[in-house]
């Protein structure tokens, strides 16, 4: 019973970490139809930063309230990256989706190669808070804290997400432009503000999995985000383009298949029943599990 | 036809000629370029990378295959060099096969595998096809890491060894015979791609590319003939691995990553996509900066500069990842396209 209880919950913290990650792309995906390779960067921009900031930012540091101003420093600044992005990059190309994935997987290498260039590719001691390290009794097992902080973190997001979407005129703009970007144009509405935005969303919330992902690993190096980013990607594909919702349902299955198949079978199982998984949906259901038809 | 299109027909026929007896003179020279190259053009390094950059050069027409000539975007074609590397190194090394016998085991894995992969990747288009194509990708990469029954070396690779590898192949003083192999191989990917684009099927991978709701209209099978392209393709790969095993002398996990394909993306889009020169170029030109600027960002000449400068400068990555954004803005249809741009302005006539 405890270890399925600390595999369950182990498995809800992995993929809520997903969720972080996926959301975002899902959303980009979904309006802007930008396929985002920098993603990771966006997560090594928040992890590095969270890092930087717990060493070096006056007031930050890596327990109590200084690491909660650590992580917003970081997720400050890969919302920043967001922007940029968008603004510098994406704007000019929009139109041509080949040659925006294209950019952004330059810009992907190069940004992980230029974190390279200057913080080294050895992995960097993560600042963790004490009542992260500690463990919960929860029906017997002893669960590590860093679980409940992900899941807690994801749990925040998503609902924020959801009434940003469903309560706000900026969330309506988004949502009528995931299901029609033109008609939403053609109605007078500027559409290209709500670009800029869901991209500093999706920096935001995936500096945040970059920032809390540093202290379940225990450490960062630049190529984090990477394999990270493949599950998200899975995650977002199961889940269906542009579907937050679907991304929260995708995200907590791809986890706890993960976390299951690789305790019960062996090492790399899990990892290959989520891209079953993965071949399964496509098959049966092609446009993902909140199934909007492309 | 005047004096002019004569001449730019006889260029057209001439140049692979020129280029092939240039490619075939290379180790009876003893040209030396200083900063270029590591050495006179017969010595063992400068032989190694000439190598390597034709054995990119064939992967990233492979690639272009795919990419350019058929338009799908695949970001699992590491997979199959992977497999063709380890594959070849496993039965001769592990399993003490002949080399010869690897290899046909080899392509029999490079036909089999793409078909059933190709088969059930190619049933969904486009964004979701890529994903596809990752996900198997990284599987493949996560088998390699987790060294099954110790065969594959997980994160240290796996050497090239055992009684299987001819003595003309292995050694420092052998590295003509690799520079051969390589050549062998680009000009063989070079060849069956010419040919195939050139025959009945090539014209409707290009037709499938441009519009592919109309070639369904007109009745043509499109899953069948994007499998064709994808099995030949995968294939072509797949023996390249088996020559990049023996030019590097065993195999890393670092092929099957998928930034390692995310490498021949950017090679075949910086030379330039769907064109007969461009995936060479670009895989040719990307390896060569590759290595050489490693040795640059060492040298003299960055070491004196202000760590702000010198820190990227060091990174090969950064500055291809950098030039790479820069081609996809400044120069649609990449470096064979500028050649095409130019030349009309030159005639001075369409």
């Amino acid at each position: 019973m405890s270890t399925i209880v600390l595999l369950a919950l182990t498995g809800l913290g992995l993929g809520a970490l997903y969720f972080l990650i996926a959301s975002g792309l899902s959303l980009i995906f979904g309006l802007a139809d930008v396929l985002n390779f920098a993603h990771g960067l966006f997560l090594a921009v928040g992890a590095y930063g969270t890092w930087w900031a717990a060493g070096h930012l006056p007031g930050a540091g890596a327990s109590g309230a200084g690491f909660w101003l650590a992580v917003l420093f970081g997720v400050a600044a890969g919302a920043l990256a967001g922007v940029l992005v968008e603004l510098v990059l994406i704007r000019p190309l929009y139109a041509r989706p080949i040659e925006q994935v294209l950019v952004t997987v330059g810009l992907g290498l190069a940004g992980v190669a230029l974190l390279r260039a200057v913080w080294g590719s050895d992995p960097r001691q993560f600042p963790k808070p004490s009542w992260a390290a500690g463990t919960t009794g929860v029906l017997g097992a002893q669960v590590p804290n860093d679980r409940f902080l992900l899941i807690g973190a994801a749990a925040v997001v998503l609902v924020a997400l959801l009434a940003f979407l469903r309560r706000t005129r900026y969330g309506l703009v988004v949502r009528a432009g995931v299901e029609d970007r033109a008609m939403v144009a053609a109605l007078g509405i500027n559409v290209r503000v709500a670009f800029t935005l869901v991209f500093a969303i999706g920096g935001a919330a995936a500096a945040l999995a970059g920032a809390l992902g540093g202290v379940y690993f225990g450490n960062v190096t630049p190529g984090q985000g990477g394999s990270l980013l493949i599950f998200a990607f899975i995650v977002v594909v199961i889940g269906g383009m542009g579907s937050v919702p679907g991304s929260a349902v995708a995200a907590v299955l791809v986890g706890l298949v993960q976390q299951f198949a690789n305790y019960y079978t062996g090492a790399g199982v899990g990892e290959a029943s989520v891209v079953l998984l993965l071949a399964a949906v496509l098959l049966a259901r092609p446009a993902g599990l909140a199934g909007r038809t492309a | 036809m005047n004096a002019r299109t004569t001449t730019r027909t006889l260029a057209r026929r001439g140049a692979p000629l020129l280029l092939a007896l240039v490619l075939l003179a290379v180790p009876y020279s003893t040209l030396d370029v200083p900063v270029l190259l590591p050495g006179p053009l017969n010595s063992p390094g400068t032989l190694q990378l000439i190598a390597v950059c034709l054995l990119f050069a064939g992967f990233a027409l492979s690639y272009d295959l795919l990419f350019g000539r058929t338009g799908l975007l695949s970001f699992g074609h590491a997979l199959y060099i992977a497999v063709g590397s380890y594959t070849t190194n496993i039965a001769v090394t592990r399993g003490g096969w002949s080399l010869g016998a690897a290899l046909a085991l080899t392509a029999a894995v490079g036909l089999v595998l793409p078909a059933v992969i190709g088969a059930v990747a190619l049933r969904v288009n486009g964004i979701a096809f890529a994903m596809v194509t990752l996900a198997v990708a990284q599987l493949g990469s996560i088998i390699v890491l987790s060294d099954p029954d110790g065969r594959t070396g997980g994160e240290e690779g796996l050497a090239l060894g055992g009684a299987g590898v001819p003595a003309f192949l292995s050694g420092v003083a052998n590295t003509v015979n690799l520079y051969w192999l390589a050549l062998g191989y680009a000009a063989l990917v070079a060849l069956a791609i010419a040919w195939s684009v050139a025959s009945e099927p090539g014209r409707v991978w290009a037709a499938i590319r441009e519009n592919e709701r109309r070639v369904t209209v007109l009745g043509l099978p499109v899953l069948r003939f994007r499998l064709m392209a994808y099995v030949l393709a995968s294939l072509l790969a797949t023996l390249g691995g088996a020559v990049h095993l023996l030019v590097m002398g065993g195999s890393t996990p670092q092929i099957t990553t998928s930034d390692f394909t995310l490498g021949l993306l950017v090679m075949v889009v910086l030379g330039g996509a769907g064109s007969r020169w461009g995936a060479i170029l670009g895989g040719v030109l990307y390896t060569f900066l590759d290595h050489r600027l490693a040795a640059l960002g060492t040298s003299g000449a960055v070491a004196d500069l202000p760590a702000v400068l010198r820190a990227p400068l060091s990174e090969p990555l950064f500055l291809l990842g950098a030039l790479f954004v820069l081609a996809v803005y400044f120069l649609p249809g990449g470096l064979a396209g500028l050649a095409g741009r130019l030349r009309p302005a030159r005639d001075g006539a369409p």
